[in-house]
């Protein structure tokens, strides 16, 4: 029998205050996040604010400045070029729809840069209007996503654990938001959909140690064991299978990530840093915050 | 296989999105508020021109949606009323003030919806695009999915031009008849038009109209030979709409035309009487009415034996110039068919890479339980893409992320039950009841993760829209198939194994 970890007996809850504290800090940051893409200081995707984007090929690699230079000469206003992870592809974004830009963009890039072969992939043209209804739409689903967990788990457990749970999926969705607006990335659909997987993933995470912690409140007699050891010892035995699986998803999320293209690379990404933290927070975060709420409530009477 | 077999299986394959195989997403606003206006405007107009008619000397003006009329007297009152029984009527001041009720503006939105969908169905036929979606969203937004579309650009010019509805003369003096095919196939005029153009006179062309075989749903067309000149066009029309003759219960589609067009209509039917009139909307024939008398008055019926379907249909095509609520693109996602196809290869490649790395994990990490767990998994993977195809769901790429996540968690499920085993082996059980416990202790943590994962992926399917929805699809499908294969497809292949004779060690 191969085992990545034997039988662990580390005590998690001991740095809760740490864990909690920096976790609080994240979470800041997270809010300090939706505050800023709301005042439009972030990289939205234009599938959210609306406006043109072109996604264009090259035959040869190409800098950024010498496309920028022509979209200058050509007088395109307030073009956002980007890099993509592919080579020689580049992303043109115009946050307002100008009318004919898009004429104007290829027209110019084939006259200017005809050695390196510009051709146009893909075209994202969306109205303010549209815009506006899929953020209200993206905004409305997570807060449902969220409502019909909280319900689930207050049903299937008890109300603490589902607050545990929801604060430590929340915090995971925050931190990768934060994340991804540091590193200035863009936040689009595609991220909306990776943010709702990481949050199914890490509340599965949780469920699987909540789980184990309600089995084991119904084996220990009353006073045999304090709350926060009998979650120590429950994290400790579902470790090996938290590690295991946080390795094969990992797995399957650098595959993604090395070779499922631009459009699945930032996904990737997303789900990268959500499987470490949501591993991070079904441990450190999620029943920590149970302890605190119910200390005593919860053991058998 | 037989045939009862076969009816119930999917005939095609799964579906690729848009984003995978190329093509453009296109989404169009209908303007209502100017559809309502240009409605009230077309009538104020009308009653001013009629009431100029019986010398009134009348004003008639209109402000926002209500018209004002003046003078007021109860002849003009009953004048009104007789041409447009639908409008309120009340006395303010110097004023007849007319108004629409909500329920007529709202016929006239869904009309100018309707309208605008055929008009942008016939200039599709025009593109020649294969299967292309086109439907109605909400209140007023029409979704056209053009799959493999090579010159977005050149599509959008062609949807987004003014209708042409034109009305032109067949030409039956012709002998050319007598060698034109009734029908030809979709997608030949082209190599048809090059054959028959020497033999026709430069006076002449042939225009087609389509017909759909209702039991193939096959579309043909229908070469007519008419002349080049424009006798009318569709600006002048004022309404057209489809009523039901009383005495035979047969419907028919009655017109007016505005004043310039009704003298012109006038000189036509009195000159052409017992011809046939082509109404021609961008280039395509819809009908050809025989003109059975002089027509005065600019009012007109088209008979014939039509289905009511028809009938709406034809009457749709007439207005389709009469009144031209403006269509705006509000939103154009294309993707060109070398980035679908890249994106394609890239999916591909990292599906199998993915594969490949977990299967052989599970093999060495849990030897012959992880090479169950793997035929699981493959299991899993098949009954996905069969269900898909099954349900004639759309594969997209956020499609394919939401089966990546399935896949993960089907292996998720088989790593807890594992573990647990692992755990009761240590306890000392004989590797049958480790079996049989460890599964009985997974599976309600499985349930529990599988049911929150669904409820997510619900959520989304019902507000997320486009790629959202892909995702979502998947990624329940996959959920709800992987509580099958993992709770029940891989205790069968267990109990088969370890069941009966008792084996001293568990290969876990």
């Amino acid at each position: 029998m191969i085992q990545i970890l034997g039988k662990t007996n580390i005590d998690f809850l001991g740095k809760k205050y740490y864990t909690l504290g920096l976790s609080f800090l994240i979470f800041l940051l997270g809010i300090f996040a939706i505050f800023q893409i709301n005042a439009g200081n972030a990289n939205l995707g234009v599938d959210f604010a609306g406006g043109l984007s072109l996604q264009v090929r090259f035959s040869q690699p190409v800098s950024l400045t010498e496309v920028r230079e022509v979209l200058d000469k050509s007088g395109v206003k307030d073009a956002d070029i980007q890099e993509l992870p592919t080579e020689k592809k580049i992303l043109i974004k115009l946050k307002k729809q100008q009318e004919g830009a898009q004429d104007i963009i290829e027209k110019s890039l084939k006259e200017n840069l005809a050695a390196k072969e510009p051709i146009i992939e893909s075209i994202t043209e969306i109205g303010p209007k549209i815009g506006e209804r899929t953020k209200r739409d993206a905004i409305l689903a997570i807060l449902a996503a969220t409502v019909g967990i909280l319900i689930y788990i207050a049903v299937r457990f008890r109300f603490h654990f589902s607050i545990g749970a929801t604060v430590a999926t929340f915090h995971d969705v925050m931190a990768v938001l934060a994340i991804f607006y540091l590193l200035d990335k863009e936040i689009n659909l595609i991220f909306i959909s990776a943010l709702l997987t990481i949050a199914g993933y890490s509340l599965t995470d949780t469920v699987v140690v909540f789980d184990r912690i309600r089995e084991n409140i119904g084996k220990v007699a009353k006073g045999a064991m304090t709350l926060e050891a009998l979650m120590n010892k429950s994290i400790n035995e579902v470790l090996s299978r938290t590690i295991v699986t946080s390795l094969t998803t990992l797995m399957a999320a650098f595959a993604l990530f090395f070779f499922g293209g631009e459009v699945l690379h930032d996904f990737a990404f997303a789900m990268i840093l959500g499987i470490v933290i949501g591993t991070y927070s079904s441990i450190f975060i999620a029943s920590p915050v149970v302890l605190l709420l119910g200390k005593n409530s919860l053991l058998k009477k | 296989m037989p045939d009862w077999w076969k009816k119930n299986l999917p005939n095609k394959g799964v579906v690729l999105g848009l984003d995978l195989r190329g093509g453009s997403h296109l989404i169009f606003e209908v303007d209502l508020k100017r559809a309502r206006q240009i409605t009230i405007e077309r009538i104020g107009l009308h009653l001013q021109s009629l009431l100029e008619k019986k010398n009134f000397k009348p004003s008639v003006k209109v402000e926002g949606e209500r018209i004002f009329i003046q003078p007021v007297s109860d002849e003009v009152k009953r004048l009104v009323r007789e041409n447009y029984p639908d409008l309120n009527l009340t006395e303010q001041g110097q004023n007849i003030v007319g108004e629409l009720p909500e329920s007529a503006f709202k016929r006239v939105e869904t009309t100018s919806v309707d309208q605008a969908i055929e008009v942008i169905r016939n200039r599709i036929d025009q593109l020649g695009v294969a299967e292309p979606v086109i439907h109605k969203q909400g209140e007023n937004e029409i979704v056209v999915q053009l799959p493999g579309v090579k010159d977005p650009k050149k599509a959008l010019e062609i949807i987004g031009k003014t209708a042409q509805l034109e009305f032109k003369l067949l030409d039956e003096e012709t002998t050319l008849w007598r060698e034109l095919p009734s029908l030809i196939k979709q997608g030949e005029e082209e190599a048809f038009l090059n054959q028959w153009k020497a033999k026709l006179s430069e006076n002449n062309e042939i225009v087609f109209q389509k017909i759909i075989n209702k039991d193939t749903g096959v579309i043909y067309k229908r070469p007519y030979i008419v002349k080049k000149e424009v006798l009318l066009t569709g600006d002048l029309l004022a309404e057209a709409h489809v009523s039901i003759d009383q005495r035979f219960n047969e419907p028919y589609v009655s017109l007016r035309f505005n004043d310039a067009g009704a003298k012109i209509f006038e000189e036509i039917t009195a000159k052409y009487v017992k011809r046939r009139l082509a109404i021609i909307l961008d280039g395509n024939l819809y009908s050809a009415p025989v003109i059975q008398e002089r027509i005065e008055g600019g009012n007109a019926q088209i008979s014939g034996s039509f289905t009511l379907e028809e009938a709406k249909d034809l009457a749709i095509v007439l207005r389709a110039g009469a009144l031209p609520a403006p269509v705006k693109l509000i939103q154009n996602v294309t993707v060109g068919p070398t980035l679908g196809k890249d994106s394609i290869e890239a999916g591909k490649m990292a599906v199998i890479i993915a594969s490949i790395l977990v299967v052989l994990f599970m093999i060495v990490y849990y030897r012959l339980s992880g090479l169950i767990a793997d035929f699981a998994l493959i299991l899993n993977i098949l009954l996905l893409i069969g269900a898909l195809a099954a349900l004639n769901a759309t594969l997209t790429l956020p499609g394919i992320a939401g089966i990546a996540l399935a896949v993960g968690m089907a292996v998720d499920s088989n790593i807890l039950m594992f573990e647990r085993i692992r755990e009761e082996i240590r306890l000392g059980k004989t590797p049958k009841a480790a079996i049989e416990s460890g599964y009985k202790k997974a599976f309600w943590t499985i349930f529990d993760s599988h049911v929150t994962t669904l409820i997510t992926a619900a959520v989304l399917f019902h507000f997320g829209s486009g790629p959202i929805k892909g995702f979502a699809v998947t990624l329940s499908l996959g959920v709800a198939i992987n509580l099958f294969t993992a709770l029940i497809g891989t205790k069968t292949v267990f109990d088969f194994i370890y069941i009966g004779k008792e084996r001293k060690s568990l290969s876990i």
